[in-house]
């Protein structure tokens, strides 16, 4: 009997979370189908590229920068035991731009902008501003949720790009500045062993499917959180458990993708 | 129906053709029946009143209204047309043609004062920033905030947010326009202004104003018709007039707001209410 029930609890949890995954691929498909709004309707999406873009800056420099000294720091003490100081540069940059910058910059962007987002959108729930919206014939998802989506997707590579950036400036200033590494060599083995196709583009890449992911998880999160202070609480709780695993799980995919042989 | 239906409520509206009308319609959420066999219309020019007490179902006939919610049963017509089988581009269409002041306000957090009026304007005409300037700051000015417009809605005090909103509903110079509670929260000054507003808008630009409200001084005032629902049904309806001299025990209750008579102050059991009561163990 204990059997039983335990197979129907998994059966009934396993048909919640299909009927979740449906919801959010309709919602994502609602979602595509207003993205004309960036032509028709520019001003919207870029003010929300310039928003969210904003929200998460200082703490994506800020990583950046650390992640960048600690790269410096763990890099040498490796190569220095094969004595390959030179090549820092290049681990720094293949780090950041393959990895770490798109993984860090979507899992930060998860914590400041997508729970902003979701907040954002529940509480506009709780006081009815949607539903003011749809009886104005005006369309809430083409309005208010599709330049907030643009926006994320938009914002996700720029911010990436200055995570790698910042990173590697820090790597840098480790290696060349504080611990003596060669200048010439730490930028020029980079140069020569950075591949704007296999390793910038695909890093862009990534982090172009992490800001479709995080930013549709939080606008979902919101859209259909219960329009409470404790439903709205719970919304932005999920965005960040579910957007930090679902950035995960899709960078372990991509990477096997694109960097195999 | 307990009601006393005066079939014969005057009207000041000159128009014929409703353009609401409610036709023995059911209403409600789920398995729960909020209104049943409720007819009501309203005109072109006229301003009708929905009265009843709190959770008497007069929000809920809004919604229907507005297509938010659809009829159990019955037929709703808005301009004429059925709004059983609406689809999407046709209900946007008529809402359109609607004003709503909703209960809360619904203003936008993000926006201002001004912006917030402007919102309908910038959505649905092509009016440039001069034209959408002027009217904007014409509908504040009606509401006596035009020198509000500046003002962030953190900075508007709750009285004042719901006269912004009530400058949003009719902005666009709406066909039918609903108000949902208009006077709660205002201060009698300017609770009789946006009384004689709604009057003056349904005169002059021969809108139908709905109005759904408890305020039975304000309301007796600018309405042509009075609708009183309650206990999941309409009670009565007519004009100011005949309800005042009205007879019925739950008209004259309601009106003078006596506590003892037939209706009732406790909430209705509801299934659900069963439900939890079975799941409790407890007798409903």
């Amino acid at each position: 009997m204990k059997a039983v029930t335990t197979l129907a609890g998994i059966g009934a949890f396993t048909r919640r979370k299909l009927v979740v995954l449906g919801q959010l691929a309709r919602f994502f498909m609602q979602l595509l189908m207003r993205c004309g709004v960036i032509f028709q309707r520019p001003r919207l999406t870029v003010q929300q590229v310039h928003f969210i873009g904003n929200y998460s800056l200082i703490i994506i420099a800020v990583s950046g920068l650390f992640v960048g000294f600690v790269l410096g720091l763990q890099g040498y003490y490796t190569l220095n035991r094969y004595g390959s100081e030179e090549a820092l540069g290049l681990l720094v940059a293949l780090s950041l731009t393959r990895e770490l910058g798109p993984v860090v910059t979507a899992l930060l962007f998860a914590g400041r902008a997508g729970t902003s987002l979701t907040a954002e959108i529940g509480l506009m729930k709780a006081g009815e501003q949607l539903s003011a919206m749809e009886v104005m014939a005006v369309d809430p998802i083409r309005r208010v949720l599709a330049p907030r989506f643009l926006g994320g997707v938009i914002a996700m590579p720029i911010l990436a790009a200055v995570f790698s950036m910042v990173g590697i400036i820090g790597g840098w200033v480790v290696g060349v500045l504080l611990i003596g590494i060669d200048s010439g060599a730490f930028w020029s083995q980079m140069q020569n062993g950075v591949d704007v196709f296999n390793d910038v583009l695909n890093g862009v890449i990534k982090s172009v499917v992490f800001g479709v992911a995080v930013t549709l998880i939080a606008l979902f999160e919101g859209w259909q959180c219960k329009p409470t202070p404790e439903g709205v609480s719970r919304a932005t709780t999920r965005t960040v458990v579910a957007g930090s695993l679902v950035v995960l799980g899709l960078d372990f995919v991509l990477t096997a993708l694109m960097f195999s042989n | 129906m307990t009601a006393s239906t005066d079939s014969s409520a005057t009207s000041n509206s000159t128009a014929t053709s409703p353009v609401l009308e409610f036709d023995n319609v059911t209403l409600g959420y789920g398995d729960f029946t909020v209104l049943s066999g409720l007819s009501l219309t309203a005109k072109a020019g006229e301003v009708v009143a929905v009265m009843g007490g709190s959770g008497s179902g007069k929000t809920t006939l809004m919604r229907a209204a507005t297509g938010q919610i659809g009829v159990m049963d019955g037929e709703l017509k808005t301009f004429g047309q059925s709004m059983r089988h609406l689809g999407r581009a046709e209900l946007q269409a008529l809402r359109q043609r609607m004003g709503v002041l909703f209960q809360h306000g619904a203003l936008f957090t993000d926006l201002d004062v001004f912006e917030n009026v402007a919102f309908p304007l910038r959505e649905h005409t092509r009016l440039d920033e001069g034209e959408v300037a002027l009217k904007v700051l014409q509908n504040l000015e009606a509401v006596g905030l035009k020198a509000a417009a500046h003002l962030k809605l953190s900075e508007v005090s709750g009285g004042m947010a719901r006269r912004v909103a009530l400058a949003r509903a009719i902005v666009r110079e709406p066909e039918l326009v609903f108000y949902d509670e208009p006077f709660a929260g205002l201060d009698p000054i300017s609770m009789g202004i946006a009384a004689r507003l709604i009057r003056r808008l349904s005169d002059k630009l021969g809108c139908a104003s709905v109005v759904i409200t408890h305020d039975v001084p304000e309301t007796f005032e600018i309405a042509d018709t009075v609708y009183i629902v309650g206990q999941g049904e309409l009670k009565a309806s007519g004009s100011p007039d005949t309800l005042t001299e009205s007879d019925d025990p739950y008209v004259r209750q309601f009106l003078e707001g006596a506590p003892d008579g037939p209706v009732a102050f406790d909430y209705p059991q509801t299934p659900a209410f069963e439900r939890w009561c079975r799941d409790k163990g407890v007798e409903p």
